[in-house]
């Protein structure tokens, strides 16, 4: 450049202003983010906690403060405590077998193989499908008359031609069933995410331990799974939320029948809130969710500090 | 006019490490000065302040005489190149070199131009549509160099441009910096914890340590008549030899420490005898290493001498051998403080 | 020269890897052979249902797209989504680069305690947004959709947007701002185009969980022509007691099978920025 284009070079030379600023900058594209969070979720959630301590119901204007009472109401009614066991059998049982099923699955799927792409998209469908769409799929395939999975055990013989399980009807198999469709959800994200996690196991562990003389399982079970385990648990704890806190797929499958047999927490509440019209009552319940929640959250903090993820 | 001052330069992190306690300096306009220090020592701290990518928690910095404390990056008319060059991963060499033109509101038409003429002189015209990916790591040094010259800034700050390179290359890159530097005479401060090349680079070198300036000067100077025990172990490869003799330290070089026949006797003043016992014989090609102690003086202390190979005298290990060394390269220095304290005889040869 | 034990190993793995995609996908195929099933043979019982004892039909298609609403459905989930997605940009972005960047320590748990805001089920908060959302009168609207769903979208993607932000080299940022911009410009001119991947994978993730809500597209629309697909179709393909297992099917495949396609892309992306968090610092 000759000596009057540079100097026509601006240097940009304005003094430091808030586009500069560190401590402003942050506070200022943060902002948006988080008034809207607490107008959104914060605020609400307040508000339920009022509602758990007066008596609100769809109709009523004013409501009054009744203190400890729906929580009360609420641990002496059965069906709560039903939904209260419910939701911990149903979130244990189901991420237990996630956690088995994933570690075998994501151990099978390292391994280098042609129609990865297309193994992994029919692996994810359950997690991306809508959760009700899903639920109705499994509502046919559950269906008191036209189950293809009573046809299909009928055919081969496993059932009897007087074998017919109503599955969404009688009790257990309703749980069962829920559960089921709970691991099926839940499945493929804990896979992918534990592939993940094996996939940045470095090669020189396993290699060591060849060199050291590892047989297959002493491998797989003190070397690979130890390793993985930080990262799955991660994906379990979030299996977990959804499992405690789901209630469409109880919804869509059996409304929390047969007799509340397979009632959960979430569910109840929302009866309890748009059924039964009592908005106290539901927000109780709801808030049941809470320390389990809270728990979660925790260990979910903890664990993914040591494996790295938060 | 771009001289560059820092004045009683400050820097804590919260956790109260002090990265940089006081520092200090005036550089010249057109001057190429070295941080030279180990890792953890302020230097790239310091020169991040005087980049203004990091506050100082005191003291001023001054670019041409200005005080540039408030100023943001972008308007203390520097160019700064990074150890990992930081090239745009998006934008092609070209545009990379473009950027800091565009950023600054240059005139459209004379970017194409400008571009040319930075890519021309470190010899990448050929490289201009290529994305940083493609480049080799030679190559994307040199794109590097083209984006820090294309505005003229007042300053260049390097930190540790070389470090990435193969060793291999790095000889012919210092080269070629050098002569770059020389040619547009823009003051430069380099960061590199290397000595070798803060010798071969610096007009000055400015040794760091613990985040303060042990001393200032140019390569020789530093080197010859270092100011503490930080400094004259710092430089040299190997480092200075220092041993423990009546309460004193005693510094020596590893080349200065001779046979009879090698040392010149020419005027550079009286020679010291010194018997030195070989404990272990290097063969480097270019000429030996010799590792032993000195055991009338300081049978404790581990010595190694730097036989050039044009000091033909046999040496073999297990034997001991007078050595001779010049007064004026013997340094003494307190033990405690470690700094440079005045000359004193050597006492006599001990009683076996 | 075949190793037995690879060779079986292989089979076993192959197996395992069958089994598990068969089970997850199942009720898509399902939903694929019946939603070309004519009825009479759908509702026979004695029939192999594996098999089209009929021939093929796209009866159900039809009245899927032209007698009910599923079509108006469509549109409706298309339009929260769009809208969802770019309010949630809008949002998270920023933040997500302020928490990567520029608020430290204190960031790191505001961070944390946003993504936290993620967890609270809405079977707690539906309740007291519906009175919200009855107070601005958005009840049966789509925009109280429009409003509240950022609520758990905005949570995830700033803790998303976070990784990603936070593996990209200072200094490159730390360049532009030596070469002559601001902070935020050096933010908007390098790291966003140098992010776009991240902010794709951000999109489709918000997209999908917008297409997935549930509780609080039951709760505030009322009219079944402003439903979203994930509530019109459970509630409102039913006649009574009588469900148009067809349609019913069919609508469920193709308001599931696409997004997957379009999230299969993406996970990759997703998964490195579920983990990469502290791992780079």
């Amino acid at each position: 450049m000759t000596a009057p284009a540079l100097a026509r070079l601006r240097w940009n030379e304005r003094a430091a202003g808030v586009t500069d600023s560190t401590r402003w900058l942050g506070t200022i594209m943060l902002a948006p983010a988080v008034v809207y969070i607490a107008l959104v979720v914060a605020v609400p959630f307040l508000m339920a906690i009022g509602y758990s301590f007066s008596s609100v119901t769809i109709g009523t204007s004013t409501p009054r403060f009744v203190g400890l009472e729906n929580f009360k109401d609420a641990l002496e009614d059965p069906a709560f405590l039903k939904s209260l066991g419910n939701t911990a059998i149903f979130s244990l049982v189901s991420q237990t077998l996630v956690i088995v099923l994933a570690s075998i699955l994501a151990i099978a799927l390292q391994r280098k193989f042609r129609g990865k792409w297309l193994v992994r998209l029919l692996i994810l469908l359950p997690w991306v499908a809508p959760i009700s769409l899903g639920s109705i799929g499994w509502l046919w395939i559950f269906d008191p008359v036209y189950s293809v999975i009573n046809w299909t055990l009928r055919h081969v013989g496993i059932f009897g031609p007087d074998t017919w399980p109503i599955w969404l009807g009688q009790p257990n198999l309703a749980m069962a069933s829920i559960i089921g469709v709970h691991v099926w959800r839940t499945l493929p994200l804990a896979t992918i995410i534990s592939l993940g996690g094996l996939s940045s196991i470095p090669q020189d562990i396993h290699d060591a331990a060849e060199v050291d003389g590892a047989g297959f399982f002493r491998h797989l079970f003190v070397i690979t799974l130890p390793l993985v385990l930080p990262i799955l648990l991660v994906a379990v704890l979030f299996g977990l939320v959804f499992s405690i806190t789901d209630m469409i797929v109880v919804y869509v499958l059996t409304r929390g029948g047969p007799f509340d047999s397979t009632q959960v927490l979430a569910s109840l509440a929302f009866f309890k809130s748009i059924d039964g019209g009592d908005l106290s009552g539901g927000a109780a319940v709801a808030l049941f969710l809470l320390p389990v929640l809270a728990v979660c959250a925790v260990l979910l903090l903890r664990i993914a500090r040591r494996a790295e993820v938060v | 006019m771009a001289t560059v001052e820092t004045r009683a330069l400050r820097k804590e992190f919260t956790g109260h490490t002090t990265a940089v306690d006081g520092v200090d300096l005036v550089i010249n306009e057109g001057e190429f000065l070295v941080l030279l220090g180990p890792s953890g020592c302020g230097k790239t701290t310091l020169l991040r302040m005087i980049a203004g990518l990091e506050t100082q928690t005191s003291g001023d910095i001054l670019i041409g005489g200005r005080v540039v404390n408030e100023l943001p990056p972008r308007a203390r008319k520097i160019a700064m190149v990074f150890q990992s060059y930081a090239l745009y991963p998006h934008l092609s060499v070209a545009s990379n070199i473009a950027f800091p033109l565009k950023a600054q509101g240059a005139p459209r038409n004379s970017i194409a131009g400008e571009v040319e003429r930075a890519a021309k002189m470190f010899g990448i015209e050929r490289l201009l549509q290529r994305k940083p990916r493609q480049l080799s790591g030679g190559e994307r040094q040199r794109v590097a160099l083209a984006r820090a010259m294309v505005r003229h800034p007042d300053v260049f700050l390097l930190d540790e441009p070389l470090s990435n390179l193969d060793a291999k290359l790095r000889n012919l890159a210092r080269d070629e910096l050098k002569q770059f530097q020389r040619r547009l005479g823009t003051t430069t401060i380099y960061v590199t914890h290397d000595q070798v090349e803060a010798m071969g680079l610096g007009d000055r070198i400015a040794v760091m340590s613990g985040g303060k300036v042990r001393q200032l000067g140019p390569p020789q100077d530093v080197y010859d008549e270092p100011a503490d025990t930080f400094v004259a172990g710092f430089l040299g490869s190997p480092p200075m030899n220092l041993v423990h003799v009546d309460g004193v330290l005693v510094g020596f070089r590893p080349e200065q420490l001779l046979p009879p026949s090698a040392v010149s006797g020419d005027g550079s003043g009286p020679t010291v005898p010194m018997r030195f016992a070989v404990e272990r014989v290097e063969h480097l090609g270019a000429g030996r290493l010799l590792y032993g102690t000195l055991p009338d003086l300081a049978p404790n202390d581990k010595i190694i001498v730097s036989l050039a190979y044009t000091v033909h005298s046999t040496i073999e290990a297990g034997h001991a051998y007078d050595f001779r060394v010049h007064q004026s390269n013997l340094k003494f220095f307190d033990p405690e403080s470690g700094l440079r304290v005045p000359a004193r005889p050597l006492p006599a040869r001990r009683s076996a | 020269m075949a190793d037995p034990k690879k060779v079986a190993g292989g089979v076993i793995n192959f197996g395992v890897i069958a089994a598990f995609a068969a089970f997850a996908a199942f009720p898509f195929a399902w939903m694929l052979i019946t939603m070309f099933k004519q009825t009479r043979d759908l509702l026979d019982p004695s029939h192999n249902p594996f098999i089209y004892h009929a021939p093929p039909t796209l009866e159900h298609l039809r009245v899927l797209f032209q007698d009910t609403l599923f079509m108006n459905w469509v549109a409706n989930t298309l339009l929260v989504g769009v809208a969802v997605v770019l309010i949630t940009l809008l949002l998270a972005v920023p933040a997500g680069y302020s928490l990567a960047r520029l608020t430290g320590p204190a960031g790191e748990k505001l961070g944390i305690g946003i993504f936290l805001t993620y967890l609270v089920p809405p079977t707690i908060l539906f309740i007291p947004l519906s009175r919200l959302v009855a107070t601005l009168g958005l009840q049966d609207s789509l925009w109280a959709l429009v409003l509240v769903y950022p609520s758990f979208t905005v949570p995830f993607c700033t803790w998303l947007l976070m990784g990603f932000f936070k593996v990209i080299p200072k200094d490159v940022e730390e360049a532009a701002m030596i070469d002559g911009h601001s902070r935020f410009g050096a933010f908007v001119r390098v790291i966003l185009p140098m992010s776009v991947a991240g902010l794709l994978t951000t999109v489709i993730f918000s997209f999908t969980l917008v297409m997935q809500e549930f509780v609080y597209g039951l709760t505030f629309i009322t009219t079944s022509k402003h439903l979203t697909i994930s509530v019109g179709v459970p509630t409102f393909l039913v006649r009574g007691d009588v469900y148009f297992w067809g349609s019913l099917m069919g609508a469920c495949f193709l308001a599931s099978v696409p997004i997957a396609i379009l999230y299969n892309l993406f996970v990759d992306r997703f998964i490195a920025g579920f983990t990469v968090g502290a791992v780079k610092g």
